[in-house]
């Protein structure tokens, strides 16, 4: 697998115990104030601005508050929470201990994805080194009276619970479910106190960001959309792996850059994300534009977008928590409609229906994974109609 | 109020997960949003509502309906039904306005066309798996996804509907009939079952379009420790969760020239059927039933208050003597505080989860079940007929009293005491299919040799009522003194309400002699042994309640301390009962809580021992006073240590 270390923000030097010091040195609202300055946006996916969500988290009360890493990389697609998981844990737990003292935690949970569970050994080895060298535990860092340790939590498999709420519903021994939002985990959290959920990347390029200053980390990236993010590039390209990019990529050069200028089509942030064509390249990969977690998935020339689209569908009626009516029913809808395309045997009326439905569950399903549900079959449907619908379609 | 306080200082284990349980809101942690307002817009109406007020609240404010099905004042709030979606002015996604609490201010619209169009896809996708037929169904007319099909003009499925059953329908159970065919995963018997009665039988299990409530391991109901209380049938907002009908076995001993067929009716009921016919809750129809009765062929129509006044004369007494032994006799092995055993949700609740504390648990049968003890024995006697001719019916609010009568230790008088427990809502349907107009029937009494009885007996409907009635009898017995003369119009208050655990304590200020009555059964001629304690007394409803005041005494804390607690299962009381009228919420069980109440305000014999028919009964039959021989063969019980095991 390719690595590109483009040494630009993530993979830049860094040494975890300078930074972390120097950063517990400062006033906890001036490092607020950086992460903000920064544009930092969530890794993970949603994009919420990170600087604002410790500010909440800050300004919350609460007797204990919670700082949890979101490492449950379930999105078909993505990898690089692994890559940092296996080359970067130390940065990551930095990350973890810059965002706990700017929120006043005390405690700090990795969820784990149960399939990552080789790495806990090594995770472990790391936590008990940074222990022995006081970045973890009493007085951590060097700052007085701070206090602040890190334990790992490993997940059982299910991709609904990268979803923060569910991820935290999991973390009390419940069914993974996402909880309704207000209340946001920032005040209504872990054990229902106020806990900042971030994913790997974000903490890590949070403690660069600190390190190096806003002003250095906006020079990368546009305006709406600061900095770099890593990428797990797969399927139909020369040389797929993990890259580190600049914000506002065009699709177009993105392929150039891992050998997949052939694609017909690419998927952008996994399942849950869009399908581009063709005649979309020249689209950019920022959160004002098309917007990812990391995932990449490219497909060549003589990929059937049908079945594409299939296989994302049986991913969600599989990964649906089943709570809700749109994404329970709906997913299950829509991949027996898929199959009726493949039959041939899918009226027009009622394929408009289904769109119709899809638009439904991106409106009224409860969480994000119903919401998204839709958007592969609707922009695969948008774009490669003329292939899908080649066939007459019965009545 | 938060709700420690609420449960006089001690709270139990929550249980349920959080996505599915209490907050209506972010706590206010802000001083400043301390009941402060906020200004939304529903459907062009401006409104101020109290921070925290969900969507769906302050819609109600203005009588704008917003649908619900997964919603319920009785429980936590869910939000996966997405049936209450409204759209929200600048926000993208729809909102659940069961769930969404107004913070800010909001401009909300309750039926845009996305909101239309999202609420038609959800019930389309419901109805997809919804397999049952209306006219077959026990909800038909009353049944909350119906009326929204009808509402949103479903006049096609969609996204097709299926055709064939994918569930066995359980009917494992004595109490409750399990159709997940008909299920629409509200999950209302979901949180019911933790939430509510923290009992936790029911869970969903699987995911996706795979969903479904299940018990542990899939077992039937019947084969799980189910207490049968019904809470769940009475908050599924469909036709997915029955209780057993014995109805057409009933008509078919009407209909048998041969069958002395016998009905006993209890309080609550009368309260509430009444319900099932368009009067308003807290209508009582007592008389009139009587009339229904009668006219759909029953040969004799009594009333279950005869044998709680009864009960109330074992409870009390086995009360006083448990309290002689442990004063007196010193006797180390007496169990205190002794608790009720009338809720057979309730036993069974103990001896599931609290085995260790059977022996706690009033020996006394249920008035249910002693009357049905005395017809077959006593009353066949009396009356000359055989009783393997008779046939017992109890009219109960209860699904548990149909599990409770199937029991093989209610087989005191030779045959199955009481043959069937019939809820409310079977009864009603009875009377429908005669056609009878019940709210419009003449009134008439019960039927002799029990004709009257007390309104303490009457009372035993609400929380609170079994320890009232017991307390009006206990007090006046032990001091001497008119209980009347202690609690202003013999209404015993601070044991009433709806909190969910009560605790009272009354001073005995002086002591009488031993009635003749009991004398033989308490080996002493006065009640000196008491003066100058202390009688602590404690009420609990809903098993969520119970389980709090078990832990409590478990731990040794102020309930350990108490004489007598009450205990039922269902919230509210037997006037909650799982067998009552659909639907339920607190001011429809508060309203028949008053006309119970109300009821025996209006009443002459308002204390169980002032029953000339009680007293009469001992005189002639027991013989040997409360808790005596014939009574402990007759009116007593025993009880199994379950545990987790299935008996
Ligand atoms: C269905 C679903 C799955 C998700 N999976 C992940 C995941 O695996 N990792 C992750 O970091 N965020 C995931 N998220 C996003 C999280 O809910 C959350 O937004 C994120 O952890 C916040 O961290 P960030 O602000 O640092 O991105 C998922 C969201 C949804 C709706
Ligand atoms: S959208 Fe899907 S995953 Fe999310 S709560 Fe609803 S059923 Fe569960
Ligand atoms: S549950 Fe409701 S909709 Fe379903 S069959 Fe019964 S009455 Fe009809
Ligand atoms: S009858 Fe009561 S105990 Fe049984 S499943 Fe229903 S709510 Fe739970
Ligand atoms: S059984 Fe009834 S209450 Fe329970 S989830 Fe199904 S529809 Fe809802
Ligand atoms: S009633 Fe609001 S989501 Fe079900």
């Amino acid at each position: 697998m390719t690595r590109r270390k483009t040494d630009l923000v993530l993979f830049s030097e860094l040494t975890v115990e300078k930074a972390l010091k120097r950063a517990l040195g400062r006033e906890r609202a001036e490092l607020i104030g950086e992460i903000r300055d920064s544009g930092l946006k969530g890794r993970g996916g949603a994009g919420f601005p990170t600087g604002t969500k410790w500010n909440l988290a800050g300004a919350a009360q609460g007797e204990r508050k919670f700082v949890v890493c979101n490492a449950d990389e379930g999105e078909p697609g993505t990898f690089k929470d692994r890559v940092l998981l296996t080359e970067y844990a130390e940065h990551l737990f930095g990350g973890m201990v810059l965002a706990a003292y700017c929120i006043g935690a005390g405690e700090g949970i990795v969820y784990l994805r149960g399939e990552y569970e080789y790495l806990m050994r090594g995770l472990k080895e790391t936590l008990a080194s940074m222990r022995e060298r006081h970045l973890l535990g009493k007085d951590c860092a060097g700052k007085k009276g701070f206090e602040f340790d890190i334990h790992i939590h490993l997940g059982a498999g299910a991709y609904v619970c990268g979803e923060e709420t569910a991820l935290i519903e999991s973390l009390e021994g419940h069914r993974g479910e996402p909880r309704n939002r207000p209340p946001f985990p920032v005040t209504t959290g872990y054990l229902g106190c106020p806990t900042a959920v971030n994913n790997v990347e974000t903490f890590i390029t949070a403690l660069h960001i600190v390190e190096k200053g806003a002003a250095w980390f906006k020079k990368f990236g546009t305006s709406k959309s600061t900095g770099t993010k890593l990428f797990s590039v797969s399927g139909d390209c020369a040389r797929p792996g993990v890259y580190e990019f600049p914000m506002g990529i065009t699709v177009a050069n993105l392929l150039k850059e891992v050998g997949g200028e052939e694609a017909k089509a690419v998927q952008v942030g996994g399942a849950s994300g869009r399908c581009v064509a063709r005649h979309e390249f020249g689209s950019t990969i920022a959160f004002e534009d098309v917007s990812t977690g990391g995932s990449i998935i490219v497909f060549g020339p003589t990929r059937n977008m049908l079945q594409v689209a299939k296989n994302f569908m049986e991913f969600f009626a599989e990964e649906s928590c089943g709570q809700c009516t749109p994404c329970r029913y709906g997913t299950e809808t829509l991949l027996e409609g898929i199959k009726l395309l493949e039959q041939k045997k899918c009226p027009m009326k009622y394929l408009r229906e289904l769109v119709s439905l899809g638009e439904t569950m991106q409106i009224a399903s409860k969480c994000g994974l119903g919401q998204s549900a839709p958007n592969a079959f609707i922009s695969i449907l948008q774009n490669f109609k003329h292939e899908i619908l080649a066939h007459p379609q019965g009545e | 109020m938060p709700a420690k306080d609420k449960n006089n200082g001690i709270n139990g284990s929550d249980r349920a997960p959080l996505s599915q349980r209490r907050f209506k809101m972010p706590e206010i942690r802000d001083e400043k949003d301390l009941g402060a307002k906020v200004k939304i817009t529903i459907d062009d109406h401006d409104l101020e509502v109290p921070f925290g007020t969900t969507i769906l609240e302050a819609a109600r404010t203005l009588s704008i309906k917003i649908p619900t099905l997964c919603h319920h004042e009785d429980l936590c709030v869910a939000g996966v039904c997405r049936i209450c979606v409204v759209e929200i002015e600048g926000q993208r996604t729809l909102q659940a306005a069961c769930a969404y609490p107004v913070t800010g201010p909001l401009k909300i619209s309750t039926y845009s066309p996305k909101v239309r169009k999202a609420r038609r896809h959800n019930l389309d996708l419901m109805l997809k798996h919804h397999y049952g037929e209306c006219y077959s169904c026990v909800r038909n007319n009353n049944c909350e996804l119906q009326s929204l099909a009808k509402e949103y003009g479903v006049d096609f499925y969609r996204f097709g509907h299926d055709d064939k059953p994918h569930h066995e329908v359980d009917r494992s159970s004595y109490s409750v009939v399990r159709d997940m065919n008909k299920c629409i995963l509200c999950r209302r018997c979901v949180r019911t079952c933790i939430d509510l009665q923290e009992v936790g039988v029911l869970e969903a299990v699987n995911r996706g379009p795979h969903t479904e409530i299940a018990t542990f391991n899939d077992m039937p109901l019947g084969d799980v420790v189910c207490i049968n209380c019904g809470q769940c049938i009475n908050r599924c907002p469909v036709g997915a969760l029955r209780a057993k009908d014995p109805s057409d076995e009933i008509w078919a001993a009407i209909d048998d020239p041969k069958k002395h067929v016998i009905i006993q009716t209890a309080p609550s009921p009368r309260a509430a059927i009444g319900e099932c016919f368009g009067l308003p809750p807290g209508t009582s129809v007592t008389r009139q039933l009587n009339t229904a009765l009668r006219r759909a062929g029953f040969d004799k129509v009594f009333d279950t208050n005869f044998t709680a006044d009864l009960t109330i004369m074992e409870e009390a007494t086995e009360l006083l003597i448990r309290l002689k032994k442990a004063l007196v006799d010193k006797d180390k092995t007496v169990k205190l505080p002794q608790f009720t055993s009338c809720s057979p949700g309730w036993v069974k609740f103990c001896e599931h989860f609290y085995p260790e504390f059977t022996d706690y648990l009033s020996s006394c049968k249920s008035p249910q079940q002693m009357f049905g003890a005395l017809l077959k024995t006593w009353y066949a006697e009396k009356a000359k007929i055989d009783p393997k001719d008779i046939v017992t019916v109890a009219l109960m609010p209860c699904s548990a009293k149909k599990y409770e009568c199937n029991r093989p230790e209610m087989t005191s008088s030779g045959f199955k005491d009481v043959d069937y427990g019939l809820t409310s809502r079977e009864l009603a349907q009875m009377i429908m299919e005669t056609g009878l107009d019940l709210p419009n029937l003449p009134a008439s009494d019960f039927d002799d040799p029990v004709g009257e009885a007390s309104g303490a007996g009457l009372i035993f409907g609400a929380t609170g009522g079994v320890m009232e009635a017991a307390l009006r009898t206990a007090v006046e017995v032990v001091t001497g003194i008119k209980t009347e003369d202690i609690f202003k119009n013999l209404d015993i208050t601070p044991v009433r309400g709806f909190e969910g655990v009560r605790y009272y304590e009354i001073p005995i200020p002086k002591t009488a002699a031993v009635p003749e009555l009991l004398q033989k059964s308490l080996g002493v001629k006065t009640f000196d042994f008491l003066k100058g304690a202390t009688l602590k007394v404690a009420v609990a409803h809903g098993t969520a309640n119970a389980r709090k005041v078990m832990e409590n005494i478990k731990a040794g804390g102020k309930f350990a301390e108490a004489h007598f607690v009450e205990f039922m299962a269902c919230p509210g009381g037997c006037l909650g009962g799982g067998g009552q009228p659909i639907p339920t919420s607190p001011e429809i069980r508060e309203a028949r809580a008053k006309a119970i109440y109300a009821e025996d305000a209006g009443l002459e014999l308002r204390k169980s021992h002032e029953n000339k028919h009680v007293v009469d009964l001992y005189k002639e039959f027991l013989k040997d006073g409360p808790c005596g021989h014939q009574s402990h063969h007759l009116l007593h019980t025993h009880y199994l240590k379950r545990g987790k095991r299935i008996v």
